[in-house]
């Protein structure tokens, strides 16, 4: 059964690993992965982000089919690897491995 | 550089009388004894943040805090249409009466009395003694005097505070003054879309707090925020505010807007994901429509205005932005040279999954960039407590920063006064 809809069936590859559901699993997801694996998902996902958000926004938020909420999350995944990728060239911002920042709650989804 | 005009004294620092322009002493945040002081002084007796009215909705809803500033832990809880503040222990043997699964963590949920886990009495909303088992067993036990103890508790837009005097020497309001209570009318209320975070810290709350005080290092530290191109002209450029304000303990400072507005920028000197998300650093580009905001939340009337940050002394802040959001911050000292911060971003309910796409964009940034500042200031903190170096310059752009070491050692000096 594909996880997304059948419109961004290109990104089906990554949604095993990348739709997730808090902050806290894809800060995680991000740590643990290589540039590399970074890097693509990031090229993948970059182009489809305006067409993603016009799908998703055809629903309302509280009552969103698990595909588009699991396109949703494919998204804030990509938003979560944009630092890596633009800014830091590493997956972790410089110089910030002493101390953590936990989200401890957030909007779902 | 002078982008903005300063006060006729020269500079903001100067246009406050009780400041000085000397350097200034860390030793308050490098010492033991100082803090003790500090909890008895600051913490145990001026009006403290501890959350907002939206965590307790209705009758029964209650939420615990630790607080180990002020060596306790407390119960915050509606009672009807009161919301009150109660010290977590039971009037038997002292058990901390709100409690789950780990008695050092705070823990919130809903009840219609509280009873004590350990030999079974109960405490009405109200405080009240309802029940002592086996009363007989007691020796001329009158319940009505076995109450939870009062915190004193108020509410000023939404947000609950409790004072630990016995008596505070100021109602709520009186604190706070009338720059933050110009910023009451915001709609605080409507906004309820909240990312909550937290880290602990080895630095001191003050130390800690400094970093938020000041943007003189925002473009050094967080330059990396922006994109490659505009980095050596961000630091370059520098920082100035085009306004500061002090009133009583508390501070706020004013950034102008035009680095705020990507939209106006040439897309090369914004990040592709900004662009696909239409948000940022600064928030989503899509101003939230809020209505009519209160001119208070702009008090030196600046145009174009970014962001506003309100200190509350002690250790509590409201930044609230441009684009229509705002964030809090919170600085709990656990020791004297440690700290838990948490961080609080709000907005108005998202009505579209696009909506909540940018504000993940906004929730990621406000991570990076305070990852950022907690690491940096546990260096700090490591530098300050050498004991090498003992004064310490501060610029007109950290005029906060010090009017802030001024205000908390003001208040340990009045205390040590007033104890003799
Ligand atoms: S300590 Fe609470 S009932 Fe005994
Ligand atoms: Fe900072």
């Amino acid at each position: 059964m594909p996880m997304l809809p059948s419109e961004f069936s290109g990104l089906e590859r990554y949604a095993g690993k990348w739709c997730l559901a808090t902050e806290n699993e894809r800060w995680k997801a991000r740590m643990s992965s290589g540039m590399e694996e970074l890097q693509e998902l990031y090229d993948a996902v970059l182009p489809l982000v305006p067409e993603a958000m016009a799908y998703c926004d055809k629903f309302p938020l509280d009552d969103m089919p698990e595909d588009a909420v699991n396109l949703l999350r494919l998204v804030y995944s990509f938003v979560m690897v944009s630092f890596a990728v633009e800014l830091w060239a590493q997956t972790y911002p410089p110089d910030t491995r002493g101390t953590d920042f936990v989200r401890l709650s957030e909007p779902l989804p | 550089m002078a982008r903005y005009p300063k006060p006729a004294e020269g500079s903001w620092t100067q246009h406050y009388p009780h400041l000085d322009t000397k350097p200034i002493s860390f030793e308050d945040s490098t010492s033991r004894e100082w803090y003790e002081l500090e909890k008895e002084a600051i913490f145990k007796r001026s009006w403290l943040k501890v959350g907002r009215v939206e965590e307790v909705p209705k009758s029964g809803r209650y939420f615990t805090r630790e607080i180990p500033a002020a060596d306790t832990s407390i119960i915050v809880v509606r009672d009807g249409e009161d919301v009150r503040a109660f010290h977590n222990i039971c009037r038997h043997r002292g058990n901390k009466l709100v409690w789950s699964d780990f008695p050092q963590e705070e823990t919130a949920g809903t009840a219609r009395q509280f009873t004590c886990k350990y030999h079974g009495w109960r405490y009405g909303l109200d405080g009240a003694c309802t029940f002592v088992q086996q009363e007989s067993e007691f020796f001329d036990l009158d319940k009505a005097e076995y109450g939870l103890v009062p915190v004193h508790c108020d509410t000023f837009a939404g947000f609950i505070f409790v004072n630990f005097a016995d008596q505070p020497s100021q109602s709520l309001r009186d604190y706070l003054g009338p720059m933050l209570l110009g910023v009451e009318d915001y709609p605080f209320h409507e906004m309820t879309d909240r990312y909550a975070f937290k880290v602990e810290c080895r630095a001191n709350w003050k130390v800690f707090s400094d970093a938020f005080l000041e943007f003189y290092h925002a473009p050094v530290v967080h330059v990396g925020q922006h994109p490659r191109a505009l980095r050596a002209m961000i630091t370059a450029g520098g920082y100035e505010a085009p306004h500061y304000q002090l009133d009583g303990p508390h501070g706020v400072v004013t950034t102008a807007g035009s680095l705020h507005r990507s939209w106006e920028m040439p897309p090369e000197n914004v990040k592709p994901a900004d662009l696909a998300t239409r948000s940022g650093l600064f928030g989503p580009w899509e101003q939230s429509d809020l209505g009519e905001l209160p001119p208070g939340i702009n008090p030196g009337k600046i145009n174009p205005w970014g962001l506003s940050s309100f200190q509350f002394f002690p250790n509590f802040a409201i930044l609230i932005w441009e684009a229509g959001w705002y964030n809090t911050h919170q600085y709990w000292p656990t020791s004297h040279n440690s700290l838990i911060f948490e961080g609080n971003v709000y907005s108005l309910p998202a009505k579209s999954a696009s909506e909540r796409v940018g504000r993940e964009m906004a929730a990621v940034s406000f991570k990076e960039y305070s990852l950022q500042d907690a690491n940096t200031l546990e260096a700090t903190q490591m530098g300050i407590e050498a004991g090498v170096i003992h004064q310490w310059p501060l610029n007109d752009q950290e005029v906060l920063v010090r009017h802030f070491h001024h205000e908390a050692a003001q208040r340990v000096a009045d205390y040590q006064r007033e104890k003799g």
